[in-house]
């Protein structure tokens, strides 16, 4: 497909894939709107341009894998996956709700997430454990992993950034969701990250920086990841959080609040 | 028995290089330490499936865990006093709580870890991973059943902590000693007290029984190298017939296996217990049979503690 015809495609799956968090929020009455809107064209793009995998044969041995190390970004890679095909859209609206699936960080058993996540820098180690293993078996599969900027401040982190370029894993991308804002306030306040791409290129890294909301760029920078050899590669994507509805724009405070449910409407209307 | 000594860790390289030639998916992750745990013997044979991540132990878990995802069979392992003590996290949430097949095994449990002191002495693993659900606990007598366990365990899906301990100790079992997931071994049997042992400590316990019977007390001696899952019947089965029971862990009572036993006890078959095991404090540096002494961690305690229950 033509990269302008698909990007019309992509945008028109990241405007959905907004309003099914804010939905899926809504009527959870928790859970975290800011850092999920924030990475919705990171998501979408790999799982509906980048990667490969098949929503019909979740286990596919020949998969690419993907972890959420993020994982309040729940609603997020659940609207993704049921977008996809993995599970009914309408299970959404079960999120965080007791008996369902959609626990409030991913769990096992639910059809396309790879591992639970909540607990912050843990999420690169898990990566870096599959593309050995892929290294291993001479499998062709990639991993992503998708890690918060505060998730950063991690020690893990950077072990497990160590442990990549060590082991020359070419088949590890990582992406950081750079919005700049943790539940406590701004990261440079919080605990200083910058300067961040100086950092990762110190640890032998790959740095690529994208605007997080220009696909084209996204697009090239996923395909340079798959082509660079011999070294791990991070995309760090500028982005905002709470992207797209505009009292969550850069607000700490919608780290972890939902939209109320009797607002909904006007804020979906934010979407167009 | 009990006159030869062998190190469990060299058991454990045994059994690694056995399984890296059965199994193809055996791989084993280091943190600084393989030289010492013997996981390194696994890498001069099979250098392509070791990997050494360096002094991380948090990586090092969460990396077999991955490993696992991708369907291999990783053992990961350092020090007791680094995983569990730096890892928790990783092992309750990248392990245990998708279920993984990963063997966390580790060296270097208790105090007679020695001279170098309380900072490297792990007496609160058991209580750590006894408590977090899924998890398979095993803390084997000697480096006979070691070889079995560690070789065992890998045709058993699911997280295993298997501790061992740094210095060469009695060997208790011979070549027969057959591993049964959850099954504790009586060793002997007697009617007058009971005593529950695990790790290093059998040994001591077995001395314990043999000293009570020339005072004319007959103790039974139960191997309870498996914790979780726990095996209820041989230990109700032990109170029953002894009505009193002793246990000896190298660990703190609190938390540990003679807590375990305790629970079982408490709710299937009560009857009056002694826990001999570190009493709620730190160790220090010393020699380990000088540590185990002072710690109360002997033959003798526990045959003080036997005689004690009987109002002897």
């Amino acid at each position: 497909m033509e990269t302008a015809q698909e990007v019309v495609r992509l945008k028109e799956t990241a405007r959905n894939t907004r309003k099914l968090i804010l939905e899926a929020l809504a009527e959870a009455g928790s859970g975290h709107p800011g850092g999920s809107l924030s990475a919705v064209e990171l998501l979408v793009t790999l799982y509906f341009r980048v990667m490969r995998h098949d929503p019909k044969n979740p286990k596919w041995p020949d998969r690419d894998r993907f972890f959420l190390s993020k994982g309040h970004a729940a609603p997020l890679l659940y609207s993704v996956l049921a977008q996809a095909g993995y599970f009914p859209v309408e299970e959404l609206m079960t999120l965080r709700k007791i008996g369902s699936r959609l626990q409030g960080h991913p769990s096992m058993g639910v059809p396309g997430v790879e591992a639970p996540a909540g607990s912050e820098g843990i999420g690169l180690s898990l990566a870096v454990g599959t593309s050995l293993a892929a290294k291993l078996d001479g499998k062709a599969y990639r991993t992503y992993v998708l890690m918060g900027d505060g998730e950063q401040q991690e020690g893990q982190v950077w072990e497990a950034a160590m442990s990549a370029s060590k082991f020359r894993l070419d088949n590890l991308t990582a992406i950081i969701d750079r919005n700049g804002i943790q539940q406590d306030g701004l990261t440079e306040q919080v605990m200083p990250l910058e300067p961040l791409a100086a950092k990762w290129r110190a640890f032998n890294w790959n740095v690529i920086e994208v605007d997080g909301y220009d696909l084209a760029q996204l697009i090239d920078g996923f395909d340079l990841a798959i082509g660079t050899r011999n070294r791990p590669t991070v995309i760090i994507a500028h982005t905002v959080k709470g992207k797209g509805i505009s009292f969550m724009e850069w607000s700490p405070h919608y780290h972890g609040t939902p939209p109320a449910k009797d607002k909904l409407r006007d804020v979906l209307s934010e979407l167009g | 028995m009990l006159s030869k000594v062998a190190a469990m860790r060299d058991a454990y390289g045994d059994a690694l290089l056995e399984l890296g030639a059965e199994n193809k998916d055996v791989v084993v992750i280091g943190a600084d330490t393989t030289g010492s745990l013997k996981s390194g013997v696994f890498a001069s044979k099979f250098p392509e499936r070791f990997f050494n991540v360096g002094i991380a132990e948090q990586n090092l878990v969460s990396i077999a865990a991955g490993m696992a995802l991708a369907g291999k069979i990783p053992y990961a392992g350092t020090y007791a006093i680094f995983v569990p003590g730096k890892s928790v996290d990783q092992i309750r949430n990248n392990i245990a709580y998708p279920n993984l097949n990963v063997k966390i095994v580790c060296s270097h449990g208790g105090i007679s870890v020695g001279p170098d002191g309380a900072s490297h002495q792990q007496v609160e693993d058991i209580a750590i991973m006894r408590a977090i659900p899924k998890m398979n606990v095993i803390v084997p007598a000697d480096a006979v059943s070691t070889k079995a366990i560690a070789k065992a365990i890998a045709a058993i899906p699911g997280p295993f902590y298997v501790r061992l301990t740094r210095s060469s100790t009695p060997v208790i079992y011979d070549a027969g000693f057959r591993y049964e997931h959850g099954k504790a071994n009586a060793l002997k049997e007697g009617g007058d007290v009971g005593i529950v042992a695990c790790g290093i400590m059998v040994s001591e316990a077995l001395k314990a029984a043999e000293a009570l019977r020339t005072k004319g007390v007959a103790a039974s001696v139960l191997d309870l190298h498996t914790i979780k899952p726990i095996d209820s019947d041989a230990i109700v089965k032990l109170a029953r017939s002894c009505g009193r029971v002793v246990t000896v862990e190298e660990h703190n009572v609190m938390g540990g296996m003679g807590s375990a036993v305790a629970e079982v006890l408490g709710e299937r078959y009560p009857v009056p217990i002694r826990r001999v095991g570190v009493m709620d404090t730190f160790g220090e540096s010393g020699e380990a049979a000088d540590l185990l002494r002072k710690y109360g961690l002997t033959a003798a305690n526990v045959e003080q503690a036997a005689l004690g229950l009987r109002g002897q």
